[in-house]
């Protein structure tokens, strides 16, 4: 048996007919072919799948496709401006060598992203604190808290511009 | 990892989900937040036959306070709306410092107060919160509801009083007695891991400053919340000295809980940590309740 739902994501609208077994990360990586959503444990701990969900970090292993329906997701597709061009995050962990493999990244960049939204100015406790959710294997954390505090500079005196 | 195949049923109303659970009990689960229930199906540790999505009642999505004076909070409230709302805030300030303790913002954007607390989880902080704060759940089913108190709740590992054909539909929480304060803390690997111990404390004094009652419950000692009674009682009609606060804490982490090691944690380091906390939590606590923090 499958249900018809119908999700907006990344700004787009989409219908598809999914079984409700269906995960939410599968859906976007295999019926929507949104590969950039990354799965590693599949079961809500390593938090590579973290996409935003009506605006809100959400771990997209352990939510069902059938429950995203009539909901808005955001993907780490949707984070850059134009295919030559990083978003101010992606940039700062470029530049602070803030991944090795990056398969985690996705999942860290969409859990930043609203959490430098709400606290714009964080302190490095409050970033480590943020990104607790997130399992990195290479970088040891101290260059994505790194990254993290350069594009919050940056994202601060643009503001200020 | 995938789920085993279910069926599906998303009722639109409570009335609705209620009739579903009544028909297919034992075989069907109540899919919430689905932070615990979908890992454990991704694993295949759980394969119901049927999931009952409630995340549509949005008539469980509510907190407000009562005619009496109580907090009442709807079983669909998301915890990370329950660490902002001003209400709980106000009301329940040991809730609202110990929910960011819950898991990760990812988690508690979709995990929800009553799937917690229906869970039952004993490393879980909301079903000793809920012991802490006197509260009383209700569970419904269809044709007929009735109110349980926290305390006689939670039955034990993953056990509650819930009965197949039942929901946890919302909680009340009684207002606290004047100079009440409280305290939450706990001891994580990792923040948002599952605690090694965690323990929340709530302590009332009388005019003359000495402990009218004191209430400790500690998660992850124990196959439930585990409430320390006679370290309470240790506590009660004594000032709150350091040397009170020590013999309650010795009290609390001797006989009163018996912890299952992990290859973290021994019982022993358990029984340290709790010793450690409750000292802290008790001092926190009554520092607060001197200094005219009327609520709990």
């Amino acid at each position: 048996m499958t249900y018809k739902i119908s999700v907006t994501v990344n700004g787009r609208a989409y219908e598809r007919d999914v079984e409700p077994r269906l995960l939410l990360s599968d859906f976007l990586r295999h019926d929507l072919a949104l590969t950039g959503t990354h799965v590693g444990c599949e079961h809500g701990v390593c938090g590579a799948c973290t996409i935003l969900f009506d605006g809100e970090p959400v771990r997209s292993c352990i939510l069902l496709a059938v429950q995203a329906d009539g909901h808005a997701l955001t993907t780490v597709e949707a984070l850059a401006p134009s295919p030559g061009e990083l978003h101010p995050l992606q940039q700062a962990f470029w530049e602070c060598h803030g991944l090795q493999c990056g398969f985690c990244t996705p999942g860290f960049l969409m859990t930043l992203v609203p959490f430098l939204e709400e606290n714009p100015d964080p302190s490095e406790a409050e970033i480590r604190q943020a990104i607790s959710g997130n399992l990195c294997r290479c970088t040891g954390y101290q260059h994505i808290v790194d990254a993290v505090k350069l594009a919050a500079e940056r994202r601060r005196q643009a503001a200020v511009e | 990892m995938k789920p085993a195949p279910f069926e599906y049923q998303a009722p639109a109303s409570l009335e609705a989900a209620l009739d579903a659970l009544a028909r297919h009990g034992g075989d069907a689960k109540l899919l919430a937040g689905g932070q615990s229930l979908i890992p454990v199906m991704n694993f295949r540790l759980a394969e119901p036959a049927l999931l009952i999505d409630i995340n549509k009642l949005a008539e469980l999505d509510f907190i407000r306070r009562d005619e009496e004076g109580h907090l009442r909070i709807g079983a669909l409230v998301r915890q990370r709306r329950l660490e902002r709302d001003p209400l709980v805030a106000a009301m329940a300030p040991l809730l609202h410092e110990a929910v960011p303790f819950i898991a990760h913002p990812q988690i508690r954007n979709r995990g929800t107060f009553g799937g917690s607390l229906a869970h039952a989880d004993p490393a879980a902080e909301l079903p000793a919160l809920a012991v802490a704060l006197g509260a009383r759940f209700r569970l419904q089913r269809a044709g007929g509801d009735r109110w349980v108190a926290a305390e006689e709740f939670f039955a034990g590992l993953f056990a509650t009083a819930l009965e197949p054909d039942e929901m946890l539909v919302e909680a009340a929480i009684p207002p606290p007695p004047a100079r009440t304060g409280w305290a939450f803390l706990e001891v994580a690997r990792r923040h948002g891991d599952y605690a090694q111990v965690g323990v929340a404390a709530r302590v009332t004094l009388d005019d003359s400053g000495r402990c009218r009652e004191a209430r400790l419950v500690y998660l992850s000692v124990g196959d439930a919340p585990v409430v320390a009674r006679e370290a309470a009682r240790l506590l009660a009609g004594q000032q709150l000295s350091p040397e009170a606060i020590a013999a309650a804490a010795e009290k609390a982490a001797g006989d009163e809980m018996d912890p299952l090691g992990d290859i973290h944690a021994t019982p022993e380091f358990k029984r340290h940590l709790a010793r450690v906390l409750t000292r802290r939590v008790l001092q926190k606590a009554g520092e607060r309740a001197r200094n005219g923090a009327n609520l709990s």
